[in-house]
């Protein structure tokens, strides 16, 4: 079946060159991608990944403020009763990663990531969830 | 292509420049002259300039080390300012946190957890005050990157000048104000286009008319380079928005050869070294001639593209870090050698976090070494007569002057027009995205190598430092912002907001005073920004 993936951004990060890159990179692989556009709120990320009934929820964050903003989606997400993974791209230090799996988010796709892990981890969520 | 540069207009420009006595020469003795070239090909200093604006370039005046900071609350950002300052910096430019660049206060529910973190939080006059204090802003240059509240920071800035005993005919420095871009790339926009122009216009012709020595706005290719786009496109889509903002003060009744002189442009100096150096000069030869012959302008500062140039971000590499002191260097060489009025470099920590007082101390050190220790400064554009470079320079500028021809016919002759069309289509993002996707393929294809990201990796690679921006800043912000809000005089604000609000309906006043105003009276960025936005609407990007 095919992986149904919600690639969101929240707060105020205007950078989307890498999910606008991702979101093609990603659909080249074969999977289904909904992309939110910029400047969302946690409440309208957990709404589309309701209504798109997506697989995994992908969030891009280059603005520093993951600590803060990752948790709140994870935490609308749940709220609305989405279970599905969550991962996030950015720029994210090695410092913050264990607070933003703390957090509940399944993964983190530093700068530089080759696709081909993205994908394996995408797909590894995606069964491991399901099952 | 037709060259009106001979030796003979050189030397005449030379022989009137400050550098005209000058000697200089090898480390090993050998004397240089100020520009190598035959006789009757271009010249720097002579139209179309492709050689640099200057007869004798830095001979006569080296660029402006201005270094970009800004982060956490303004006695922050004033404290690495001074450092600058003492490390040598020559200008300054500020960098603000994503509330203030999309005019929503620190205490605004949408500015959690990004208050000072991408740069410094300004809510009112009093932060810009504290943001100066102590520098002598008749003396030190200082650069505003800020786009949509642009007109709003401007007026605090001047106000709190003035203020403080600085006209604002003596104040110099570059206002970014460019909003066509941050539709096309960088997308810190607010109102929609339309409105926006007004603004830009209201704050060219506040600094056309009073303030000479200001810069009120920089064309900004950067940002539509760092979001992907190809050198060339990075030209055009520059100079398009560039030709737009002359037709933009046209319109308000302003002379070309009055405010042409005023703009600057900010450009990328990425990492292909020959491709960038070729990227500046295609640009002067560009806008020298357009602006001479489409725009008509006659005075030769109108057709001199003045530029500050920043390294490229995107090149830094989060992997082994410390590599990205050479990229850095490499980069801010290839943006001396094609001619930049002024630069910054950037940290190597930037991959991950804002620079720390080290990190950027070493960035500035760089341009130090570039300046005085390696004589580039010599000889003007020292690549001039490469078959290679000039090659590249004849390609990017027919390249490029096809994309604008392209994008002016989409306005049916009105660059203006071209440019708005191609916002509201989605044609720059689609341009721009397309390149992006085509070289991150290439990386991921292993067809372009990273060093450190797809090859030569290390095992052993530390975890970069990273200069955590202080959360207490955010507290701090708040707790200001709620002091100021207790002391100021909320009928005096309410009144002057109200001007705001009557002037930014009648499209024919100029809002500039009016904004002042409202500083004076400590109105937050965010409350002019939203009664201007019940008056103009807010922009939604088109949907892709």
């Amino acid at each position: 079946m095919t992986l149904r993936v919600l690639i969101a951004k929240v707060g105020l990060d205007g950078h989307d060159r890498g999910v606008n890159v991702i979101t093609r990179l990603l659909r080249d692989a074969g999977m289904e991608v909904i992309y939110t556009g910029l400047f969302q709120s946690p409440a309208s990320v957990a709404r589309s990944a309701v209504d798109e009934d997506v697989d995994v929820v992908g969030l891009s964050i280059l603005s520093g403020a993951h600590l803060t903003l990752v948790p709140l989606v994870v935490a609308a997400l749940r709220a609305e009763g989405c279970d599905a993974p969550v991962v996030v791209g950015g720029i994210v230090p090695d410092s913050d990663v264990a607070a933003l799996r703390a957090a509940g988010v399944a993964a983190v796709f530093g700068p530089g990531t080759a696709l081909t892990h993205i994908i394996e981890t995408l797909e590894e969520l995606h069964v491991a969830s399901t099952h | 292509m037709e060259h009106h540069g001979e030796r003979t207009q050189w030397r005449e420009a030379y022989e009137r420049s400050s550098a005209a006595h000058s000697r200089a020469a090898t480390q090993s003795g050998l004397e240089v002259d100020p520009v190598y070239g035959v006789d009757n090909g271009e010249f720097p200093g002579v139209f179309p300039y492709t050689r640099g604006i200057h007869p004798a370039m830095y001979r006569s005046r080296l660029w402006t080390m201005r270094m970009f900071a800004g982060f956490g609350t303004a006695p922050q950002t004033n404290e690495r300012f001074r450092q600058i300052i003492d490390a040598g910096g020559t200008g300054l430019s500020t960098a603000y946190d994503m509330p203030t660049l999309l005019g929503i206060d620190s205490d605004d529910e949408r500015a959690l957890g990004e208050v000072g973190r991408c740069g410094v939080a300004i809510d009112t006059i009093d932060d810009v005050a504290d943001l100066y204090d102590g520098i002598d802003l008749g003396a030190v240059t200082t650069s505003m990157t800020i786009n949509a509240p642009a007109a709003v920071i401007f007026a605090m800035f001047v106000a709190n000048a003035e203020d403080h005993g600085v006209r604002r005919e003596a104040l110099g420095g570059t206002l970014q104000n460019d909003i066509l871009k941050e539709y096309q790339a960088q997308h810190e926009y607010v109102f929609p286009p339309r409105p926006s122009l007004r603004l830009v216009r209201d704050t060219m012709e506040f600094a056309t008319r009073d303030m000479p020595r200001w810069h009120p706005l920089s064309v900004s290719g950067y940002h539509i380079r760092e979001a992907g786009s190809t050198a060339a496109q990075e030209v055009a889509f520059t100079l398009a928005n560039g030709f737009a903002y002359v037709e933009l003060a046209r319109h308000a009744g302003l002379a070309t050869d009055q405010f042409a002189p005023q703009l600057s442009f900010f450009f990328n100096a990425h990492i292909d070294f020959f491709e960038e150096i070729a990227k500046y000069r295609s640009a002067r030869r560009l806008w020298a001639t357009w602006m001479r012959d489409v725009y008509g302008a006659l005075e030769e500062r109108s057709w001199q593209l003045r530029f500050h140039a920043q390294t490229a971000g995107v090149s830094l590499t989060a992997q082994q870090p410390d590599n990205n002191h050479a990229r850095t260097a490499i980069e801010a060489l290839a943006a001396v050698l094609g001619g930049a009025q002024s630069l910054h470099t950037n940290s190597f920590d930037e991959a991950w976090t804002l620079p720390s007082a080290d990190a950027a101390r070493v960035a500035l050190r760089t341009q130090q070494v570039i300046a005085y220790e390696t004589n580039v400064t010599h000889v003007a554009d020292p690549l001039g007569g490469s078959w290679y470079v000039e090659s590249l320079t004849d390609r990017l500028f027919d390249e490029a002057s096809g994309l604008l021809e392209e994008i002016r016919e989409m306005g049916q002759g009105s660059m203006l027009e071209g440019c708005l069309h191609a916002i509201e289509n989605g044609w720059f993002e689609g341009h721009i995205a397309d390149a992006a996707y085509a070289f991150e393929s290439a990386v991921q294809r292993g067809e372009q190598i990273i060093v450190g990201v797809n090859s030569f990796l290390d095992t052993d690679s530390a975890p970069t430092p990273v200069n955590q921006t202080d959360a207490a800043s955010e507290w701090s912000q708040r707790d200001r912002l709620s002091r100021v809000r207790r002391e100021r005089s909320a009928a005096e604000v309410r009144e002057r907001l109200e001007d705001v609000r009557r002037m930014a309906r009648d499209p024919n006043t100029n809002l500039v005073p009016a904004l002042m105003a409202a500083a004076r009276s400590h109105a937050t960025v965010g409350e002019m920004m939203s009664t201007m936005a019940e008056v103009f609407g807010r922009y939604r990007a088109p949907t892709r």
